[in-house]
């Protein structure tokens, strides 16, 4: 039994704003049916640019559905720049608390939040991309999204950054690389100096010519050192059917075929592995 | 809260009121030790004896082949430690399967890290093993196979009769952890050649804290609590004489009216798996061959935790596969195993009935039950707009 605040299970009970709006401003998406936990969050501007109309749709558990209530509430009537303010410790205040190992809820209320807000300005989809290297292959949670929930929650043990995030809570597999994350920032924290430009450099990939040849030898080898066995520990597999200018054709095996999660396996995995280690010009796709 | 519709027994049981009525006066007044030499504690020896005799008679075994222990996962610790023990050194291979209770599941991986081979089988989309594979997986250095009875999150039954046939063929010890059977299935040790059996007695209306291990006579069990004599120097430590009373009777009372008792869980279950696959769409039923008081369903698009919350609002007491419940963040290994995809997994929901659920508890939960999902796919957004 979760230890929720009175708060967390009347948003709970009574959630404020679910729905849809038809012509939104903004919309941002973030999680998959996979995950256990997704958030579509949707706003109209009035004419002085602030939130007149926002509303949510939320797969997850009580606090995920709470925390998404909190935030309509927070942000409506807000302009753009006020509502970029709000930071998940924000909506965790706003409930009361969150029981630690529900922390992740208010980092997803805050990246749909930005997300709306990306898609607002620019016009992007919405989802929430996946920007830089993926260290939690189970979750597709990127060094980027790890560094910064470190620093905006202060964050001192990989316990609390799976709390956080859900890196390193699926097959472990990622542990020991959330630890040397933290302890290089902790570290730059003593020293005072400052994160962003790490977080600069651990987004851009390998770059590198290579030729035809070469290009498919390393998708080959990439597939078989690094992709396969961590499909593998999941009960699926991987072939490789064609390799065809920077578009690479695969087929997924296995507990993977009927999964529901082939997209996401493609997105957080196979795509950004290959990107990392081949060219960062590669899409993947599933062949049928 | 008001109203309580229990739908939770695999997880545990409300103790038989004939149970609590034995135990009482063990509480209140035979307070004395067995060990004792005078007659204040040592008359209390006779009613752990007959407690032996009542689970023995249970499980068609010898009073003298059941040992008293803290609980189900007591027992199958010390069943898989001791066989291994038994085995001896050159034999460091361990099978079960990738289903069972985590008290199974973290001794064998205990084993793999000092170094023993681990085989942990797969089960088919239904839950069922592949006996062929069971079998070609024993090798020479094979120590024990241990595969539960019944899954306690889905209630599918392994065929353990013929299990232990295959097993026993090959000089191989074999463990079953029978905890969600007990006292629901009829289990006749004389016909299947077990070698340790584990129960609890929580989970058929005895109080906590007290479990059964079966180990087959002429097994040279090496004691696993040093310190005293009891429990034939096996688990010493003074007797947990009012759980003891209490594992017995409830063994007995089990036994009393057991298919009786099996026919009604199946029939209840039987209305409410009909009745949410009636009223509900995208719903999914994990698990075949089942246990007769388990249900386990995927409502798809939804998450269980939310399911669990709204539903205890209205008294009803289920449990979920979901990672949020668990702590964890992946969703059961169960269902996983079952290949049941994880966005099922996530919205999985489990009833599980006894003896004491009535006709107007299923009912009820079928009148509130379908409100719940449509209020909760309303928010989904995975769910099409109207």
């Amino acid at each position: 039994m979760w230890d929720y605040t009175d708060k967390v299970m009347e948003h709970f009970r009574k959630p404020r704003n679910v729905g849809y709006i038809k012509d939104p401003d903004g919309v941002g998406e973030v999680g998959s049916l996979a995950c256990g936990d997704a958030l579509r969050l949707m706003f109209k501007l009035d004419d002085q640019g602030r939130i007149a109309d926002v509303k949510f749709q939320t797969f997850g558990c009580g606090s995920a559905i709470a925390t998404s209530s909190a935030l309509t509430e927070m942000i409506k009537g807000k302009t753009i720049e006020e509502a970029e303010k709000v930071t998940n410790q924000d909506i965790v205040n706003f409930l009361g608390g969150l029981p630690e190992q529900k922390m992740h809820c208010s980092v997803m209320g805050r990246e749909a939040l930005e997300a709306a807000i990306e898609n607002y300005r620019d016009g992007t989809t919405g989802q929430k991309k996946l920007e830089g290297r993926v260290v939690c292959v189970c979750f597709g949670v990127t060094e980027k999204k790890i560094r910064q929930a470190i620093r905006d929650n202060k964050l001192t043990s990989v316990e609390q950054v799976t709390n956080y995030t859900k890196a390193g809570g699926g097959c472990g597999g990622c542990v020991g690389e959330i630890q040397d994350i933290l302890d290089q920032m902790l570290a730059d924290r003593d020293s005072g100096a400052v994160f962003d430009g790490r977080e600069a450099a651990a987004e851009t990939g390998a770059e590198q010519k290579l030729t035809t040849l070469q290009k498919v030898k390393l998708v080959e080898k990439t597939i078989q050192d690094e992709i396969r066995p961590e499909l593998q520990r999941h009960g699926g597999d991987i072939e490789l059917v064609d390799v065809d200018g920077d578009s690479v054709l695969v087929v997924l095996k296995g507990a993977c075929t009927d999964c529901g999660m082939t997209r996401f396996t493609l997105e957080t995995l196979v795509q950004p592995k290959l990107r990392e280690k081949v060219s960062g010009e590669l899409v993947v796709r599933e062949a049928y | 809260m008001s109203k309580v519709v229990y739908l939770d027994n695999n997880a545990t049981t409300r103790v038989a009121p004939e149970v609590v009525a034995a135990i009482e006066p063990f509480l209140k007044k035979y307070y004395g030790n067995p060990s004792s030499i005078h007659s204040f504690g040592g008359r209390v020896r006779k009613h752990v004896e007959k407690a032996r005799e009542q689970v023995a008679a249970l499980l068609n075994a010898s009073p003298e082949e059941i040992i008293f222990t803290g609980g189900g996962s007591e027992s199958d610790n010390t069943a898989i430690m001791g066989a291994q023990a038994l085995a001896g050194p050159d034999k460091r291979h361990l099978i079960t399967t990738r289903v069972e209770h985590e008290a199974v599941l973290q001794v064998g991986h205990h084993l793999r890290e000092l170094g023993y081979r681990l085989t942990e089988l797969p089960v088919d989309g239904k839950g069922a093993l592949d006996l062929d594979l069971l079998e070609r997986s024993i090798s020479a250095d094979t120590a024990l196979v241990s595969v539960m009875w019944a899954n306690n999150e889905t209630g599918v039954v392994f065929p353990v009769e013929k299990i232990a046939e295959i097993v026993k063929s090959r000089g191989v010890f074999f463990h079953t952890d029978a905890v969600q059977v007990g006292g629901k299935l009829p289990i006749d040790l004389q016909k299947v050649p077990i070698d340790f059996l584990a129960l609890s007695g929580h989970k058929f209306h005895a109080p906590k804290g007290v479990g059964i291990l079966f180990v087959r006579k002429g097994i040279r069990m090496p004691p696993f609590i040093r310190g005293g004599h009891q429990e034939r120097g096996l688990r010493a430590g003074t007797e947990n004489v009012p759980g003891i009373v209490g594992i017995g009777r409830a063994a007995e009372l089990a036994a009393s009216d057991l298919a009786e008792v099996a026919e009604r869980e199946e029939y209840l279950r039987g209305k409410l798996e009909e009745g949410i696959l009636a009223s509900c769409k995208d719903v999914r039923l994990n698990g075949a061959n089942r246990l007769p008081n388990t249900l386990n369903v995927s409502f798809e698009y939804v998450e269980g935790e939310s399911i669990l919350l709204m539903l205890d609002d209205l008294g009803i007491c289920a449990s979920s596969g979901s990672a949020c419940t668990s702590g964890s963040l992946d969703p059961s290994h169960v269902l996983l195993a079952m290949s049941v995809p994880h966005s099922a997994a996530h919205g999985s929901i489990r009833f599980s009935l006894s003896r004491y659920t009535t006709e107007e508890e299923i009912d009820y939960t079928l009148d509130h039950l379908p409100a719940v999902i449509e209020r909760l796919r309303e928010i989904s957004p995975f769910v099409q707009q109207a």
